[in-house]
């Protein structure tokens, strides 16, 4: 009789009346981590920071070829050499890339050795070329060069230290203990953090307060003191690849604090969920609820947070070489080279010893941005 | 409010326990004693070892004794006010220790007055001015303040100091002054080095400072009682006085707990840069000498002195915030 009262049979389908465009359904549908890149894609400080730091991290990988001398190399002619700027016109003509040949003479006033440009003596730069040979990553020898020096010339772009060493060569080999002594380093405490917090959050009870009171006291406690204490017991025997691990797991020592606090906090709300609840009354084991069900909950946490003691562990290391109680030569860090700049003549002198501190100030500044960035995005939900 | 100092001090004797017990097992990890390498030293060298003296210091220490022993011997000794013997410089610890622990509490305290002063309008600014230029500019600052190690800067600034300045290099005073009696010329010679290093540790914990008061400050501001202030029509620099900054206050002082920390790293490492008679180069050397009960006492005394400057900072906060003297915890 009255139409206007027809009720149709057919179940109710919500997206009839209002249909998702494309893009909402792209957005519902994508899982966390795409929701995170997306968020993190925005913060534009952020993925050039990424960028730069996976720059850095590449690099270390041809550390060889990058380097235009060996890192042992020692020109003792060109002792305490000043950074060599590199020129592309010579007298209004353009020559691409060279540097002026140089003389040598003694300052007997300042008993300082000076190194005077001969202005006519133009001598282009090499690239692609052959120099100091190698053994690349212990493997095969080569010596493929990106830059070399010109023939029977010097390309010291950095300086020289007090053994006639190239600073930008020693500094490209560098980067490969100071980035990898962070990245090593977080990987332990990484670990350290997760059992211990793991454990302490999920068992609560007298394992929850002697933790709690445990990461208290690390916590109170000045770090460099004790990482210096801890390092001066590294008996002076070890190869240079034990220190290497020794003063890793030393900085690492003290810093899983931060994340175990972090984990402890998150599993004992999270345990408290009805799925935790549910996969106990299956049978699960302490280790695959913590494993398999709470932890990938705020993994994305954890790794933000630690990308950000990264930086920590860099500067440590680097304070620690400075101090001659962390990594020592042959090897060769960021903060060993620094080692040499200790004295306040240096500074006056020789400069461009400091270079070192440019790839440490980079790094840290970077790591800290990445972090913020990834911070903020590791709750896409929010 | 008695009650809750006495309840703090109380906690704080675990944790003392804890880091004693921290300390004795770092110290006593490197394999030998110094007794034993110095021996070594003396007979390598051809000299007659005092027998006797060797004898008496180890009885007297207990460095026969089997390890729990030494530690209780140890803790005993540093309760009633014996910190043990410094064998390198053949003094009680005590002695060798002396001034120095006092003008690194002096740099210590000054730092974190200059890093509250520096930190405290700068995260203001930044938090009210969220995302503008300034917020920007002076975050990058911080930053970069982060990022320069700290002994580096010293370094740099020594010569600066000393060329623009004319200020003698190393120490924390000038040189006709070091075993002078205290006078009030000796105070202003230390108060014209003193900036150098104060400036140097400040720099470090002053970033970390500022961000954490800014995330503090952002949380109260976007909370409805400030709302509700300026619907009714308070000036805005009224209701920022009167209430987030109040809050705000509360975690700033709270804060001291991880500035400290911060603060006595960074003053041991710029020490040994600069030479200041504080107790960072002697904790170096004693380190590296092996003279475990000098650099184990430092340690302790360096632990001793962060819980303290908890606690004064705990005390602080409690006579400002009624929550939390009256048992609940304040809301970070």
């Amino acid at each position: 009789m009255s139409r206007a009262h027809f009720v149709s049979q057919e179940p109710f389908n919500p997206h009839s009346v209002e249909a998702l465009t494309s893009v909402q359904e792209n957005y519902y549908m994508a899982s966390q981590w795409k929701l995170m890149w997306w968020k993190l894609r925005r913060h534009r400080l952020a993925v050039i920071c990424g960028f730069i730091l996976a720059l850095n991290y590449a690099t270390i990988m041809f550390s060889e070829i990058i380097a235009p001398y060996d890192l042992h190399t020692r020109h003792t002619d060109y002792i305490f050499s000043p950074p060599q700027s590199v020129h592309l016109f010579h007298n209004g003509e353009f020559i691409g890339p060279f540097v002026y040949g140089r003389d040598y003479e003694l300052d007997m006033d300042l008993l300082k050795r000076n190194y005077p440009e001969r202005k006519d003596d133009v001598q282009p730069l090499r690239f692609f070329c052959s120099g100091d040979p190698y053994r690349f990553w212990g493997l095969f020898d080569a010596s493929f060069h990106l830059v070399c020096p010109p023939e029977n010339g010097t390309f010291f772009f950095l300086g020289t230290d007090r053994l006639g060493r190239d600073m930008f060569s020693r500094i490209t080999y560098g980067a490969r203990i100071s980035l990898t002594i962070g990245l090593v380093g977080i990987i332990i405490s990484f670990t350290f953090g997760i059992v211990i917090g793991g454990l302490a959050g999920y068992y609560g009870g007298w394992v929850d307060a002697s933790v709690q009171r445990l990461i208290e006291v690390i916590r109170s406690f000045p770090e460099l003191p004790l990482w210096m204490a801890l390092s001066a017991v590294l008996p002076v025997n070890w190869s240079p690849l034990l220190i290497f691990f020794g003063i890793t797991v030393i900085l690492a020592l003290l810093d899983w604090t931060g994340l175990a606090r972090a984990v402890r906090s998150k599993l004992l709300s999270l345990r408290e969920e009805d799925y935790c609840a549910a996969a106990e009354l299956m049978g699960a084991k302490p280790g695959r609820i913590i494993g398999r069900h709470l932890l990938p909950g705020f993994m994305s946490h954890l790794i933000a947070s630690a990308t950000l003691s990264v930086p920590a562990m860099i500067l440590g290391e680097t304070a620690l070489s400075f101090l001659g109680l962390g990594l020592r030569p042959p090897v060769t860090s960021w903060g060993v080279l620094l080692n040499e700049a200790q004295n306040i003549n240096v500074v006056a002198l020789y400069p461009w010893l400091l270079y070192p501190v440019v790839p440490v100030v980079l790094v840290i500044l970077t790591f800290n941005f990445f972090g913020d960035g990834l911070r903020d995005a590791a709750d896409p939900y929010k | 409010m008695l009650s809750y100092v006495i309840r703090r001090i109380l906690a704080m004797i675990p944790t003392l326990l804890i880091i004693s017990m921290l300390v004795f097992v770092i110290i006593q990890l490197p394999p030998g004693d110094y007794l034993e390498s110095h021996i070594a030293e003396l007979q390598s060298q051809g000299e007659a070892v005092d027998e006797k003296k060797i004898q008496f210091l180890r009885e007297q220490y207990g460095l026969d004794k089997p390890m729990i022993e030494q530690y209780w011997l140890w803790l005993i000794g540093m309760l009633q006010g014996d910190f043990g013997y410094s064998f390198e410089y053949d003094l009680p610890v005590t002695e060798v220790v002396g001034d120095r622990l006092f003008l690194t509490v002096i740099i210590s305290t000054a730092t974190i007055l200059f890093t509250w002063m520096i930190a405290f309008p700068i995260g203001i600014y930044s938090a009210t001015h969220q995302y503008s230029w300034g917020d920007y500019g002076l975050s990058t600052l911080g930053f970069l303040g982060l990022a320069t190690p700290n002994f580096l800067l010293a370094l740099v600034m020594l010569y600066l100091a000393n060329v623009y300045f004319g200020t003698s290099i190393g120490g924390l005073m000038d040189a006709q002054y070091i075993d002078a009696p205290w006078s009030v010329d000796k105070v202003l010679s230390i108060l014209e080095h003193l900036w150098i290093p104060v400036i140097v540790i400040g720099t470090s914990g002053t970033a970390g400072m500022i961000r954490r008061l800014r995330a503090n400050l952002l949380d109260e501001l976007q909370k409805q009682y400030v709302t509700t202030g300026r619907a009714k029509g308070l000036p805005p620099g009224k209701l920022l006085r009167k209430y987030p900054l109040r809050i705000a206050l509360n975690f700033f002082v709270a804060d001291v707990g991880n500035l400290l920390p911060q603060v006595i790293s960074g003053a041991e490492i710029v020490a040994v840069v600069m030479s200041l008679p504080t107790t960072g180069p002697l904790l170096l050397s004693a380190l590296q000498s092996q003279d475990m009960y000098l650099a184990g006492s430092f340690l302790m005394f360096l632990a001793l002195l962060t819980v303290f400057g908890v606690l004064v900072s705990d005390i602080a906060l409690a006579l400002l915030d009624p929550r939390i003297r009256l048992g609940g915890t304040v809301s970070k």
